[in-house]
């Protein structure tokens, strides 16, 4: 039995099946409320939810069984009497030691909690990063989206933001350094020498060869083989290199799945055709994964933490929500896909469990 | 003993708080609100975000009438927390 934690405009559904038929709704918590970002640790069964509710601001919420009582995780905010506050939380991520987790949020903050989400505490060192006065913002906010540990080691960790890049550490992040070569922005004149504006959408490791990273850019797909230093074009060959969540099949580092949307200035489906694009040769080739997705007529927006998988090798499942409201499912690695759900609020998140 | 002002809380402001209404001393908007999310820790951070101001889409009136950070509270002034009609979506 698959577990999809589905967060949405209005509240977190679970949903839960057998890949190749619908899922049921199984339950649904925060109702009315913004669902930005939902996630279950499996090491302790708990779910962690990020609620942007409209009034009274950013918070995250802690249960294991969705159904019950919810508890707020404490500190969760900006230092008090600065300028600033927070604005969302984009992703939470286990660490790779026990008990830690780490939260990326709005405007470009990283928290670190090590008792399995009930406190958080701001990684200062970022927040006080003396580049952050020229950092900029993306369309969605100055977001810290993407957080991939280092397998076995607890202390390296690569982060990505929009619009600052990737930063990468080393020392569980006492220092940072900006993991910029190779990284082109198109929305840039060509001779500018600005290294921070660097509108990362999604980045993923592949765990299998920790060194290797793939990244959807606002504007191209990038490979890195040194961790994160430097990046090699790799959107070649997809109908657009516009998009913005990417993932990756564990047992494969050659591997990823792009879902390319028209452009920045059209963010659809392009054609009116829903299709995810397969690397398997790290990105020297893709191939389009769409039977069992819309054909026709179907202009859908795939937003960055709305695509996710479980599993590994041929018994890969990936699944994928739309603003539509549309869930996509596959328990073949992408070979055949199948509507998992329909008709909910548009979808912010999927996460498996 | 000081008189004091009363917020009243409505929703799930008045669940966290443990009831709806609430003797504070203060003597502007901000001073008595940060005041109540001391008394009240599980209200920490959701009436003022962290610069200390009123989150954006929820209204507080002084005696009925509408009232920033800095507009000066009096005791036994009635005063009001309300989610703004602002805030919803559709």
């Amino acid at each position: 039995m698959t577990e999809l934690l589905v967060g949405t405009k209005k509240g977190l559904f679970v949903l839960e099946g057998e890949p190749g038929a619908p899922f049921e709704v199984k339950a649904r918590a925060f109702a009315g409320e913004p669902v930005e970002y939902a996630m279950r640790d499996p090491r302790t069964n708990r779910i962690l939810a990020g609620v942007i509710n409209p009034f009274y601001g950013p918070k995250v919420f802690y249960a294991e069984d969705p159904s019950g009582d919810w508890e707020q995780a404490a500190g969760l905010a900006l230092p008090e009497g600065g300028d600033e506050a927070l604005a969302r939380i984009w992703v939470i991520v286990p660490g790779e030691a026990p008990g830690t987790l780490y939260a990326g949020g709005d405007p470009g903050v990283l928290f670190v909690s090590r008792d399995g989400g009930e406190t958080w505490e701001l990684c200062r060192s970022l927040f006080e990063h003396p580049t952050r006065p020229d950092w900029t913002p993306g369309g969605g906010g100055l977001c810290l989206h993407s957080i991939a540990p280092w397998p076995g080691e607890p202390d390296r960790l690569a982060l990505a933001l929009s619009a600052v890049g990737v930063w990468l550490t080393e020392d569980g992040g006492e220092t940072w350094s900006h993991g910029n070569a190779g990284l082109g922005a198109r929305y840039l004149p060509e001779e500018s020498t600005d290294t921070l504006a660097l509108c990362v959408h999604d980045l993923q490791r592949a765990p299998r060869r920790p060194e290797r990273l793939f990244i959807q850019f606002h504007g191209g797909v990038y490979r890195s083989d040194d961790a994160g230093a430097s990046w090699t074009e790799i959107g070649h060959g997809l109908p657009s290199d516009f998009g913005f969540p990417l993932v990756v099949d564990p047992a494969d580092p050659d591997s990823a799945y792009v879902i390319p949307l028209v452009a920045d200035m059209d963010r659809v489906t392009p054609g009116g055709r829903v299709r995810v694009y397969e690397t398997r040769d790290a990105g020297a080739t893709w191939a389009p994964r769409g039977d069992g997705l819309p054909a026709e007529h179907a202009y859908l927006t795939v937003l960055r933490e709305a695509f996710d998988r479980r599993g590994e090798g041929d018994g890969l499942e990936l699944y994928f929500g739309a603003t539509s409201g549309d869930v996509f499912g596959s328990g073949d690695a992408g070979a055949t896909w199948f509507t998992a759900a329909t008709r909910l609020p548009p979808v912010y998140s999927v996460r498996t469990a | 003993m000081h008189a004091m002002a009363l917020v009243r809380l409505r929703g799930p402001l008045k669940t966290l708080a443990g009831g709806a209404e609430h003797p504070v001393e203060g003597t502007t908007i901000a001073e008595l609100l940060a005041r109540l999310e001391r008394e009240r820790p599980a209200l920490h951070g959701w009436i003022l975000d962290e610069r200390g101001r009123i989150r954006r889409h929820i209204n507080v009136f002084v005696n009925g009438e509408k009232g920033g950070e800095a507009t000066p509270v009096a005791p036994d002034d009635r005063v009001d927390v309300l989610p703004a009609i602002s805030g919803g979506a559709a």
